[in-house]
This record gives structure tokens, sequence and C-alpha cells, in this order.
């Protein structure tokens, strides 16, 4: 169990890319933390140099108060997973889990036990002679899970994994992935590009872009008070309505409306600013957007309604099962009170008291 | 996805470890013989003499007499011959119509006709020029003997065509094989438009299949043509006789190196081969290279 | 049916027919010399006996040969998969600087530099090194023509085994060496025997190297002494010459199939085109 200590960070490639630039993070004994970004944001990059597959061009690493920055991957204590979960396949379920035995030279005893007691806990029992080819996804998983608790290694790396799951045992695995960590108290940094996914896990959540931290908080916070426009389209499985306008009389006017900013708000007029609310924060109501229903989508216990704003600005916002309005009436979307965020028109960035 | 550059941790300088050994080999035996044959052939070293002891250096004057040697000039012709009849036409059209022939075959049909091309081609060179001496033979040979025709002895009498027809049996699986693949590769809702438009079997090859094919042709009719000039078994057949009359390059080096003792001029020949064997060889890397 | 199609059919039929019977009959005298108490060098239904297998087993070369055969390609074959087995790894993962170039030369020096193009070189070679006649040396001179199109052909193979393995491997704890001995060479296990059973193949057909080198009949190995068999005396040894072709052609055949039932039969020659 250890803390992981990120400083000043850096991974250049030789053609000038930065994929990893000038990061910091702290990762708490025994935390599930999550990377979260789009596809070239650095995140599975700052992972594999977190494992040393990968050097960093500056910046230190230190693991459990040591620095590990020039250790090789194989003496760092850190335990990974791969997207394809690597399972040697010319090897059995229990050659495979008691690898990590086998390459620090352990007895043959030593390997069988390891094998039996990680493959229990994990209900691999009855599998220890198969082949991983005579394994379901969700099976193979488990098995890369055992082998790397049977590493006893101090930090768990995961690379998505979760992402070669189809959907329903996704949300399976989701469960059992989080319980396990749970019991085990590892300390676990995973990667995945499902918001969703980092907002069930995780303890924390780091939202990278551009091999740079762009928020760094709690499912709570990340959701809840997104740091700029960019995470706050990233987080949510219904996209946050972002809506452009420029400060009016101390108010926000955005869509032909004018809204009340945060109570301990103060802004000057004529500054531009996004305003973001969330769909599931707008309610039919009185005082808020107006606009006309164009499309009503059915989310099962929910609808997400669009409407047509002024300013050709289309806004949604989910309505419970029964009270979905017909296309064409004219509505308007009033925010609960302190779920509207007002974000700088320029930096991008929460403005905040 | 950006991958490590170095997934096995080897590191550059073990990596350089484990290439030495074969590259060593490779540099022995491939790359200095073809370096030193230049120098060899600047020489009149001989395999018995006084040049075998002491042999001098004599210029350019190897590649000057090979100019004028009239076996030389007859050995270029012959093997341009063997190329174009058993590689060029031979190999390519019989593997072509096969490959072509044999898609809607039955699969019992297409292995049974498959099976007895390969083996053809993995058959030891030495066994296949026994069966063919035995097709050819004068007295007892099975060709005669079909023929009715009991008095020619085909690898006497027409040497250089035997050998043609015996190279064209001996390499057409390679071309089958290769056309084969190509010809799977062939988009089959292309094939069924120019059916339904009403195309013959030879308008759909020029003008569906052909185009698809087309960098294949090339590049299948270089590397044969390379492998049928470098080809020794001629010599095996005929042994370059009777008379000269077969004497394809290689075994025109071979009789001149090793019967006539002619070392520095059989490396004068042999680097001329080299040359021929490089700019084919480039080409093709070329033209696989833009297929690619 | 038509008739055009009854014609198509019976076209198709023949043609057929033709080519069959024009690769199989050369073939036929394998089955039928082997057997026949008086054997010619034209084909005829055999006059059954084993007789000439019995005085091929006796003859003085012809066993020997064969055992120098077995020798000479398992030196041929063993090089020749482990330089390249290593190199081709080494190749295949690691970015060393000209790689790319070196696999170019590489391709192109297996093309260029042949057996026939090469034969006066390596023979003042082995000539002057007094290595004429020796199977170890006549081995590694045939590995080193093989070693290119090997490389090729197994680092390919090596680049289709997925690098996680290996990461996941080093990050367990396995050492470069323990990553090859436990994750890679088993894994590219059936890319390595095709090899070995190509260069098996390759080794076991080649004539002009050993014909060259190897100039005394107690070393020569089965290729050169079929050849050898047809000179000695001024007329062909009929009795023995049919026999020893079946014996040295038949582990040819028998490799083939295996190699194409256990993995399938996708190398031509080791080129892809």
């Amino acid at each position: 169990m250890a803390a992981i200590e990120l400083t000043g960070l850096s991974t250049v490639y030789p053609n000038g890319v930065r994929a990893v630039d000038d990061l910091d993070l702290s990762v708490t004994d025994g935390e599930f933390f999550a990377l979260l970004g789009p596809s070239g944001c650095g995140k599975t990059t700052l992972l594999r140099t977190i494992a040393g597959l990968e050097q960093s061009s500056s910046g230190t690493i230190e693991l459990d108060g040591k620095d590990v920055t020039s250790v090789d991957a194989g003496k760092r204590g850190v335990a990974m997973v791969f997207q394809d979960y690597a399972l040697f396949p010319h090897m059995t379920v229990a050659q495979n889990i008691a690898y990590p035995l086998r390459v620090r030279r352990a007895s043959k005893q030593a390997q069988q036990d390891a094998a039996t007691s990680t493959s229990a806990g994990l209900g691999l029992s009855a599998l220890l002679e198969r082949r991983p080819g005579q394994l379901s996804g969700g099976q193979q998983q488990r098995v890369a899970l055992a082998r790397a608790i049977a590493m006893s290694a101090d930090v768990l790396l995961l690379d998505e994994p979760l992402s070669n799951l189809d959907a329903r045992l996704r949300l399976e695995a989701r469960t059992f992935l989080k319980r396990l960590q749970h019991d085990l108290g590892l300390t676990t940094v995973f990667v995945t590009h499902d918001q969703a996914e980092a907002l069930a896990l995780a303890d924390r959540i780091a939202v990278m872009a551009e091999g740079r931290i762009r928020q760094l908080g709690t499912p709570k916070e990340v959701f809840q008070r997104p740091a700029d426009t960019f995470v706050a389209n990233f987080i949510g499985s219904t996209p946050m309505n972002l809506l452009s306008g420029t400060v009016r009389d101390g108010q926000v006017e955005v869509a032909g409306a004018r809204l009340t900013p945060p109570g301990d708000l103060t802004l000057s007029d004529g500054t531009p600013v996004v305003a973001g609310i969330r769909p599931e924060y707008l309610q039919p109501g009185t005082d808020g957007i107006t606009g006309v229903v164009s499309i009503v989508e059915n989310l099962g216990v929910t609808s997400l309604v669009t409407l047509e704003c002024p300013g050709e600005v289309l806004v949604g916002l989910t309505v419970p099962e029964h009270e979905e309005p017909a296309v064409g009436t004219t509505m308007t979307a009033a925010p609960a009170p302190g779920r509207l965020l007002v974000y700088d028109g320029e930096t991008t960035e929460l403005l905040t008291a | 996805m950006r991958r490590a550059r170095d997934a096995s941790g080897l590191g550059v300088a073990r990596a350089i470890g484990f290439v030495s050994p074969a590259l060593l080999l490779i540099g022995l035996f491939l790359v200095f013989p073809a370096i030193w044959t230049i120098y060899i052939g600047l020489t009149n070293y001989a395999l018995t003499g006084p040049n075998s002891v002491a042999p001098s250096f004599v210029g350019l004057s190897n590649f000057m007499d090979a100019l004028n040697d009239t076996l030389f000039g007859n050995a270029v012709w012959l093997t341009l011959l063997f190329v174009v009849g058993s590689a060029v036409l031979g190999q390519n059209f019989l593997g072509f119509a096969l490959a072509w022939v044999l898609r809607s075959a039955r699969p019992v049909i297409r292995r049974t006709v498959e099976a007895f091309v390969l083996l053809a081609w993995i058959l030891p060179s030495v066994v296949v020029a026994y069966l063919w001496t035995a097709v050819l033979d004068r007295d007892g040979g099975t060709l005669n003997a079909l023929l009715g025709n009991g008095s020619t002895a085909w690898l006497v009498e027409y040497p250089m065509a035997s050998l043609i027809v015996f190279n064209t049996w001996r390499g057409t699986a390679f071309s089958m094989m290769l056309y084969s693949s190509a010809l799977a590769a062939v988009p089959p809702s292309q094939l069924e438009t120019a059916k339904t438009v009403g195309a013959n079997g030879w308008q759909t090859v020029r003008d569906v299949v052909f185009p698809h094919i087309r960098g294949h042709v090339l590049t299948n009719t270089l590397l044969i043509s390379l492998w049928t000039a470098n080809d020794f078994t001629p010599f095996l057949l005929t042994a370059g006789g009777p008379n000269h009359e077969s004497e394809t390059l290689p075994v025109f080096i071979y009789q001149q190196a090793i019967a006539n003792g002619e070392l520095g001029y059989s490396a004068a020949i042999s680097f001329l081969l080299l040359i021929v064997n490089l700019l084919v060889s480039l080409v093709y890397l070329l033209l696989l290279r833009r297929r690619a | 049916m038509t008739f055009r199609q009854m014609l198509r059919r019976s076209l198709y039929t023949v043609l057929i027919a033709a080519v069959l019977a024009f690769f199989a009959i050369p073939m036929l005298w394998l089955a039928s010399a082997p057997f026949d108490s008086d054997p010619g060098v034209g084909l005829r239904w055999p006059d059954w006996t084993l007789d000439n297998w019995r005085v091929t087993f006796s003859h003085p070369y012809a066993l020997g040969s064969l055992l120098n055969s077995i020798v000479l390609c398992a030196v041929a074959t063993i090089v020749t998969t482990a330089l390249g087995t290593l190199a081709a790894y080494a190749l295949s993962r690691v970015h060393i600087p000209g790689r790319d170039a070196l696999l170019y030369v590489l391709l192109l020096l297996s093309s260029v530099v042949t057996g026939t193009a090469a034969m006066v070189p390596i023979f003042v070679m082995m000539l002057q090194l007094g290595l004429i006649n020796s199977q170890y040396a006549t081995g590694l001179v045939i590995a080193g023509g093989m070693l290119p199109a090997a490389i090729f052909i197994l680092k390919d193979f090596i680049d289709s085994v997925p690098r996680s393995y290996e990461e996941s491997a080093r990050v367990f704890g396995a050492s470069p060496g323990q990553v090859l001995r436990h994750v890679v060479l088993p894994v590219a296990r059936p890319g390595i025997a095709t090899i070995t059973v190509w260069a098996f193949v390759q080794a076991w057909g080649n004539f002009l190297l050993p014909f060259l080198l190897l100039r005394d009949v107690t070393e020569q190995p089965a290729a050169v002494l079929l050849r050898t068999l047809k000179d000695e005396g001024g007329s062909a040894n009929l009795t023995v010459i049919p026999v020893f072709s079946l014996l040295y052609a038949i582990p040819v055949v028998a490799l083939y199939l295996f190699v194409s039932k256990r993995y399938g039969f996708r190398f031509h020659g080791g080129i892809k085109a």
C-alpha cells in the first residue's frame, strides 16, 4: 500500500508532442483513482510511465516515498492489467496467476499456493487448469486481476479494464471491481475514456486533455462543479447545456433570457460568459429560458426535450416520464436553485466567488 | 496508438548483440563473396597451373574477353530463351490459367490438381531431373511411348525446348499459388457485375481481373525470372550439352570455373550476373514498396 | 444443359485431365522404377520386386550419404533457426538505428546473391581456407544463404505476437531473458517450427553448394550422391538410383505434408507477394 507522488512529470516524444505536460499528482494510499479523458489526452502514457514501460522526459515519480523515476519496470512494486489482459496463451490459468512468483524463482509449492488462494477469492478455482482461450471475457479479466494480486504489489494499474467487455457484462464487472478494490485496500489507478465508469468507480478523478490535468476532484465535485467547459462537456451522460452570452445588469443574458447567477458571484456588465446547466437540473417553470419544443427523446424513466430558443440556440432539459410536452409547444426551462454555473467566455474556466 | 519504442525491455545494446551473429554469417557468406568476386574477376586466377599459385592482376581483360567470347554470348542468349520461355510465358500463363480455372472447381479436384502441381515444386531438383530424363529418354522414355514414336532423343535433339517444358512443369506452383491469392482478392461483386452484363471469360479477365492483379503480374514475373536465370538445374538434365546447345549462364559459369579452372574469368561473369540480379531485385522491391 | 454449356464442361474436363496428366505422369517413375526388377530409364509397368532395395541398402555410400544429409541439414537448420530467431526478435522489438534500411538490404541480398552468382567466390574461399569437404563449413554456408529470408519471415511472425504479453511480463518483474523464454518463444512456436521445416527442406534439396564443396564421396549428402551414382562406372546405376531417389524424396514430401496439416501451407518459398 503506497502513495503515488508525481512531480513536474513530462513526456515529450521525438516529434515534439507533449504527451504528458508538466503534471503534478498525488494519489493517497488505498485510493481508487481514475485518469479520465478522450483518446490522445495522455492518460495511457501517464499510466505506462508510472509502470515504468515508458520513460518520462523530466519530473519525478515517487512510490511510497521512494524515487522510482529511473527504476526498471519490474522492480517498482507495481502490478498492471492491460486492456487485452495479456494472458499468456500457452500457460494454464494457474500458471498465469503464479507467473509473478515464477519470475522471482519462488518454489513450485509457493506458486501453487498463490494460485489457489488468489483464484479462490475471485471465483476461479474451477478454472485453474484451463487455457485462456477457453475462458469468457469476464473470466479472463478476473484471471488478469488475480495475476496482478498474486504479485503482492503496492500499486495496481488498470488500462481500460472494462472496455473489452460487452455492455451488460461491463456493469457487473464494474460493481465487482469496486468491491474488490475496497476489500483489498490496494492503491489503484485506472485509465478510462468512459466518464460514467470513472464517476461510478473512482474515489477521485483526474480529467485530462492534451497531457494536462483539467480538473482533479471527487466524482461529485467533477460532476456538479466542472472546472471548465471542457470538463463540463465531457462529464455527464447527457451533455451539459453550455450557452454563450453576456452579463447585463448583473444577470446572465443567454438564449433570450435573463438568468440569475449564483448568489455570491459578482459579474461586471459586458463580460462574455458561458452559462452551464445540466438538462437534469432544468425544470419546466416560469422563470428561465423559453423556447419551442422541437425534439423529444425517450430515455426510459425520463425524456430529453430539446427546445429551440431565440438566437437559434438549442437547450435540453429532462422531464419525468409522464410529462412529455408535445412538439411545437412553447415552454420555459427554469434552472434548479444553485445549479447554474457561469464560465468565463474567454478562459472557459469556472467563475467562482 | 503510440507504442513504446522497446516493448521487450531488451535495450539497444542487447539487441545489437542478438542481431550480430546472424549478420556475421550473412556478411561472411553473402556480402563478402559478392564483393570479392569483383576482385577475383580482375585477376587471372586459375584452379591449376602457374596462375593458381601466383595469379596476376589483369584489370578488365576478363570482361573484354567475355564480350568477345561466343560461348558467353551463347550462354546469355540461351538464358534469355530459358527465362522468357519457361518463366515469363510458361509458368506465368499456366499458373494463371490454373488459378483461374480452379477457382470454380470442386474442392476435390482443386486439391488434387494443386497437390500434384505443388509436388512438382517441392521435390528435390536431383530427383526431378531423373524423372524428366525418364520421360524424355529416347528408348524407354514416357513421351516417346505416348507419342508412339520411338526415336527422338529429346534432350539431345531439342535440348532448350525440353528444358523450357521441364522448367514450366517445375515452377508453375509458385505462380499458381500467387495468382490464386490475387484472384481471391478481386471483389466478387465486380466479377458478378461483369457476368450480369454478359462479359465472357476473356473479357472479364481483361477488364475486371487484370487491373486488379496488374501489379502482381509484374512482380511475379520479375521474381520467377530472377530465379530462373539463376537456376542451376539445367546442369542436371543436360550438363549444357550437347555441345553447349543448352548451356545457360549458371552452367556456363560452372564449366568455366570448375571444368576449365578459369576462376578469374568465371568470377567476372558471376559479377555480371550479380549486377543483373541487383537491377531486377531493385525494380522488384521498388514495385513492392509502391504497392504496399 | 445447352450445347454451349456441355462444350464448356467437356473442354474444362479435358483441360483438367491434361494438366493432371502433365504433372502426374513424370512422377510415376518414382512409383514404378524402385520396385522393378529390370529398371530402365523410362517408365514401364514394373516387374514387382524388392531386390533393388536390398542392393541399395548394401551400397557402400548410399545410407552414409543420407546420414551426411541429415548432419548437413541439421547444422544448417539449427544455425538458421537459432540465429534467425534472435535477430528477428531484436529487429521486431527494438528500434535500432538503421533498422529499416537493414531489413531492406537483407531482402535485397537474399535475391541478389544466389548460389549461382556466388559459386565462384565461395568455392575459392573454401578452397583457400582448406574447408573443402567439411560438413560443418558447408552447413554454415548454406545457413548464411538462408538467413536473410528466415529473418524476414520470423520477424513477421514475431511482429504478430502482441507486445502486451512482453510488457505484462516485464511489469511482473521478468528479465529480458525470462521474457524471451517464458513468453515470446512459446507463443511464436508455430512460426519458428515453420522456419525450421522450411530451412531443413531447402538445405536437403540444395545441390549446388554440396556439389561444389563436398568432393569426397564419403562426405557427400544424398543430393550429390544421387547425381554421382549416374556417373560412376560410366553408366547410370539403375538398380540403386530409383530406390535412392525415393528414399531421398520421401522426407521432403512428408515434412511438407506435416507442416501444411499443422500450420497451413502459406509460405511460398518464403515470399509473400
